[in-house]
């Protein structure tokens, strides 16, 4: 069967995704750059198609919290939002790692801090890998670069999601949120009925019907023991997560003496600035992180020993370059190059730095 | 027969005047002795129990000393953060139309940092029950000053008494939530004395019954009792309820049949 091919907006793409990918329940809040999303899905009216619900919010808080209410029931739920939303969704994506409880999140990321600016931004790595709300937990986050891979993190995220009992970001930035390409549209896959939730989610509030024990969803645990036991299991699921789902792109990394670290819009940027190294002959490669959280420790390493110097790209201060340092081998060339507050760097200054730090020394 | 009664002889079905829902579970409450909440909980799982409704409930626990409402009601529930519940019964109802749910909050919890929730579900009309327990105070936290503690009220946090010009007027959630469209049936009950007990577990099955109408959301407001936090003994505290909290909150229907009560 041929695929169908479409023009989109990152964020329309990502939108279309969630619908084909059986979601049966998308809750948010309007902000710039992502408003696309619940437009799209608006104008689509999933709720004639696949029975999909669409509701906005009154606010992110209460969107994360409708995700709690739908997962807690074994939905395919998700919302989308911006920097200063996702924010505000911290103490709901703790409480939805702490129950247990799979859901989507996307981040169209703008430069902060504050309301900031709308342009994109890649200054919530920090809050997006390392917790972002209270108490020790980890939540997957998927960088997509392209529009085809906004497409593809719909079902991708679901997948690990449900998989693992646990949210799923995927963290974007305006550019790609925002950008036109050429996407394929998969299959129409179909949202699972009350009766597949109930095999398959035994957990799922659904309501006890068939003679079960009551189910509860909660974080909540008042006995230290028992509660530190908890802990204990979440840190092992990370653990399997962290050995199971790394995933990442080499390009040019075979031959390179010098590699970029970069994710996202700035992985695809620095793809041109690879071009005006080799072009000097120069074996620029790019090692680019697909998943944020768990992070390719092990190949970071390899790299850092390979290669004569890292440069780390990134439209922030430099947030990933501090998990590149920490797993790289002591004495590694590693510097940043990135800019903030929205600006998105070209390709050549992103070279001339390269150039001058590595080259010219 | 030496005329000793035995417990066999008394346990019999003709002889059964009161029996303990199977809705409600054995786990002890851990709620203070003369605490409202208990009542209130029982209410609500003997009206799900009789409706038949067991294996269709979905239940949202807030925060506040309800926090464990999903250890004694003994139906699916879901513990959601302070004040979200109603985001959480949203999804629910949105998603599994078919279900019974309800979000069960203290004052704290539906009436200050959960307001903007509170108002907006009520507002968008969805379809769940919401059963707001009304203590004036934060019981849990240690007796701490409520957006519904009255004028003058001593707390923790208002040790000389609520005063009105720096700490803000109580609010009455009830009336304000039954201005909205979205709401069909909005009343205030308690549950501190036995004719108030059927009245309320009235109202409750009332709501219920809203619910599975699908015209709007039914909230029920009991006004109740935090004996511990108003350092009171639970008798006294409910003869000071009586006194102080019913005339500023009184009792009774406010919107019946998505129209407002008319008042004298
Ligand atoms: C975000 C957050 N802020 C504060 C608290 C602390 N807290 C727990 S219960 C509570 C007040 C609950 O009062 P109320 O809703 O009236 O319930 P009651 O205990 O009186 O039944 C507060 C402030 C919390 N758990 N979470
Ligand atoms: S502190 Fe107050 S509300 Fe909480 S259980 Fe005790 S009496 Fe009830
Ligand atoms: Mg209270």
């Amino acid at each position: 069967m041929e695929k169908e091919l479409r023009l989109m907006k990152g964020n329309e793409a990502f939108a279309e995704a969630v619908i084909r990918a059986g979601a049966d329940g998308y809750f948010g809040y309007p902000i710039t750059p992502q408003s696309e999303v619940m437009e799209y899905l608006m104008a689509q009216k999933p709720e004639e198609q696949t029975g999909m619900i669409v509701l906005q919010a009154e606010s992110e808080v209460a969107s994360i919290n409708m995700l709690y209410g739908g997962a807690g029931c074994g939905k395919r739920v998700l919302t989308s939002s911006s920097s200063p939303g996702i924010s505000l969704m911290q103490e709901g994506l703790s409480y939805l790692a702490g129950a247990e409880l799979p859901c989507l999140i996307m981040n169209a990321a703008r430069g902060g801090p504050g309301l900031g600016t709308i342009q994109p931004g890649q200054a919530d790595y920090f809050q997006s890998v390392k917790g972002g709300g209270h108490g020790d937990y980890r939540i997957i986050v998927i960088a997509p670069a392209s529009v085809q891979e906004m497409y593809d993190s719909a079902k991708i995220g679901f997948d690990l999601a449900f998989k693992y009992r646990t949210p799923v970001l995927v963290l974007t930035d305006g550019a790609t949120g925002q950008m036109m390409e050429k996407v394929y549209i998969g299959e129409q896959h179909p949202r699972l009925t009350e009766e597949e939730i109930k095999e398959k989610y035994p957990w799922a509030t659904t309501g006890k019907s068939g003679g079960r024990e009551r189910n509860i969803i909660t974080s909540l645990d008042l006995d230290p023991y028992r509660h530190e036991r908890h802990n204990i299991k979440l840190q092992e699921k990370y653990k399997t997560i962290e050995e199971n789902e790394v995933v990442f792109e080499e390009i040019n990394i075979e031959d390179a003496d010098y590699a970029i670290v970069a994710y996202g819009t700035t992985s695809r940027i620095c793809q041109k600035t690879m071009q005006l190294a080799r072009e000097k002959g120069i074996k620029l490669g790019i090692f680019r992180l697909i998943s944020l959280w768990p992070f390719p420790k092990k190949e970071i390493r390899e790299l850092s020993k390979k290669v004569k110097g890292i440069l780390c790209v990134e439209m922030s201060a430099g947030q990933m370059i501090e998990d590149v340092r920490l797993n790289s081998v002591d004495g590694a060339h590693i510097q940043h190059y990135g800019r903030m507050g929205g600006v998105i760097p070209s390709p050549t200054e992103i070279f001339d730095f390269f150039e001058k730090n590595y080259i010219k020394d | 027969m030496d005329g000793t009664i035995t417990k066999e002889a008394i346990f019999k079905p003709e002889n059964i005047v009161y029996k303990k829902t199977s809705l409600m579970t054995d786990n002890i409450l851990s709620y203070c002795p003369g605490c409202g909440h208990g009542t209130a909980h029982r209410l609500i799982m003997e009206v799900i129990d009789e409706m038949g409704l067991e294996s269709e409930t979905i239940g949202i626990a807030p925060v506040g000393c309800s926090v464990l409402a999903y250890e004694f009601m003994n139906v699916d529930m879901q513990q959601a953060a302070h004040g979200r519940a109603p985001a959480h019964a949203t999804a629910i109802k949105r998603l599994m139309p078919h279900k019974t749910v309800f979000a069960y909050q203290g004052d704290g919890d539906l009436a200050a940092i959960g307001t903007a929730e509170t108002i907006h579900a009520c507002n968008r009309g969805e379809n769940f029950t919401t059963f707001f327990i009304n203590n004036g105070i934060y019981g849990m936290t240690g007796g701490q000053m409520a957006p519904t503690t009255l004028p003058g009220m001593k707390s923790s946090t208002s040790p000389y008494g609520r005063d009105l010009k720096s700490m803000g007027h109580p609010i009455k959630m009830t009336e304000l939530v039954a201005q909205l469209p979205g709401t069909y049936y909005v009343t205030r009950q308690a549950v501190h004395t036995p004719a108030a007990v059927r009245k309320a577990k009235k109202a409750i099955r009332k709501a219920i019954e809203i619910q599975q109408m699908n015209v709007g959301l039914s909230f029920v407001e009991i006004v109740s009792n935090c004996n511990s936090g108003w350092k009171m003994a639970p008798v006294q505290s409910n003869h000071w309820m009586e006194e102080n909290m019913f005339p500023f909150y009184p009792l009774g229907d406010i919107k019946v049949d998505g129209k407002l009560i008319e008042k004298k």
